[in-house]
């Protein structure tokens, strides 16, 4: 298994039936792709849809029906469409049950950066800041390094997203979440051991005594 | 309402003006007034829309043109004539965080003078921005946006100017629609009044100046 289909695998575990879900692009939008059998999950696309289906087929496309990166997408029975005000407001009211998002850093605290890296990358930050800062869970899905590099860091140096802390972060190594605020390694991947986690973490991770492997 | 050709309605919009465009990656994008903004070469506008779609589609048209003097969005990622533009010093983009920038429009067309939010505290885009605590909690003092003309697509609009939005094409429409001084608008339908019925009307009537004729 590649590390994007094990990392969406695992996020999928997080997904309870009724939640409305909102999937960033990237390894997140695979999320959708791995739903447990029996689990009904609403997912929103920001652009103004609650009810996403699958890509539509070929000839059946509707122009006026895209995701928010304006490529074709379905709309599921009992699918809703509203304006962005709502959609806004459904995201930054605590009404979006869990969002899933790709990351550039998490630090020791929960920060997350995901969306400019100055002087290279600046693409604005979209709906992400809304999304950090209002759904009620926060999972970040990404790469544990790029490049060699810890993108678990022990504070970002990458302008944040919002203050908020995320909730947890999967990634194709490890689980880690923030128990009592503490950066806390929960989960190992398979064949990965805890020394080789710490050993590619920038940040500081408390280790608890046993740490399950990943399940997926 | 007054019922319009698709150059008469462009030829209203000076050079500088401010304009709010809906639409999101382009769909629900009044693409034929801005075709004509480009035939008519309108330059040095001031866009307030989602984002700034992609080359060749939407107000990216305006980009490809260089008519675009300053933009407010909240993301340009898809769209590297932006960048390129912004590092030559052509244009200035002022980056606002999705749900900000459509409640600063919202506030804009519904008489408020801004927002509170959540988003963007703790960010670089609290920049010089008040900042006001309630029940323990930190908001950013967003002001409203309004602008001289809204630029607006929609799936059904009656004799009437009666709007009805279609699927995802809806997005910033209605809500830019009551945030400017005139409303032009493009409808894929042009229908009789009647046929979309009153609890379905999402933009109503007078709040649209123009109504652009269909070809």
């Amino acid at each position: 298994m590649d590390a994007q289909t094990l990392i969406a695998r695992r996020v999928a575990l997080e997904l309870r039936s009724g939640n409305l879900v909102n999937l960033g692009i990237g390894i997140p939008t695979l999320v959708a792709n791995y739903l447990p059998p029996g689990l009904n999950v609403f997912f929103q696309s920001e652009n103004g849809l609650i009810g996403t289906g699958p890509i539509p087929e070929q000839g059946m496309a509707h122009p006026l029906l895209t995701d928010a990166g304006g490529r074709p997408i379905s709309a599921l029975p009992g699918a809703s469409t509203f304006d962005s005000a709502m959609s806004f407001g459904l995201i930054r009211g605590g009404h979006v049950d869990v969002t899933v998002l790709g990351g550039l850093q998490v630090d020791a605290e929960g920060h997350l950066a995901n969306w400019m890296i100055p002087g290279k990358m600046v693409p604005g930050m979209g709906g992400a800041m809304d999304l950090v800062t209002g759904a009620k869970r926060v999972i970040v899905a990404m790469q544990h390094a790029a490049k060699g590099k810890s993108k678990i860091v022990q504070k970002c140096n990458l302008p944040l997203t919002s203050s908020r802390s995320v909730d947890l972060v999967v990634t194709d190594l490890a689980v880690i979440g923030f128990p009592d605020g503490r950066i806390t390694l929960l989960e190992t991947a398979p064949g990965i051991s805890v020394a080789e986690v710490v050993a590619v973490t920038e940040a500081d991770l408390l280790i608890p005594d046993t740490v399950p492997q990943m399940r997926f | 309402m007054r019922n319009v050709s698709t150059e008469e309605a462009v030829a209203m919009i000076p050079n500088g003006a401010k304009l709010m465009v809906g639409g999101f990656m382009g769909v629900g994008t009044p693409e034929r007034l801005i075709d004509e903004l480009v035939r008519q070469h309108k330059s040095e506008l001031l866009l307030v829309c989602n984002d700034a779609a992609v080359p060749g589609k939407g107000v990216g048209k305006l980009i490809d043109a260089a008519l675009v003097s300053t933009l407010t969005t909240s993301h340009i990622g898809l769209n590297p004539k932006v960048q390129a533009q912004m590092m030559a010093n052509k244009i200035a983009v002022d980056l606002v965080p999705q749900g900000t920038l459509v409640e600063r429009i919202r506030a804009g067309g519904c008489g408020l003078g801004g927002v509170l939010t959540p988003t963007g505290v703790g960010t670089i885009v609290e920049g010089d921005k008040r900042q006001i605590a309630i029940g323990g909690k930190t908001f950013l003092v967003e002001t409203a946006l309004r602008s001289d003309f809204a630029l607006i697509h929609t799936f059904l609009a009656d004799y009437l100017g009666n709007l009805a939005y279609a699927l995802t094409a809806r997005n910033f429409n209605p809500v830019m629609a009551m945030a400017a001084d005139t409303v032009i608008v493009t409808a894929e339908h042009i229908v009789p009044v009647g046929v979309i019925a009153p609890d379905h009307v999402m933009t109503p009537a007078p709040l649209v100046d123009y109504l652009v004729a269909n070809g």
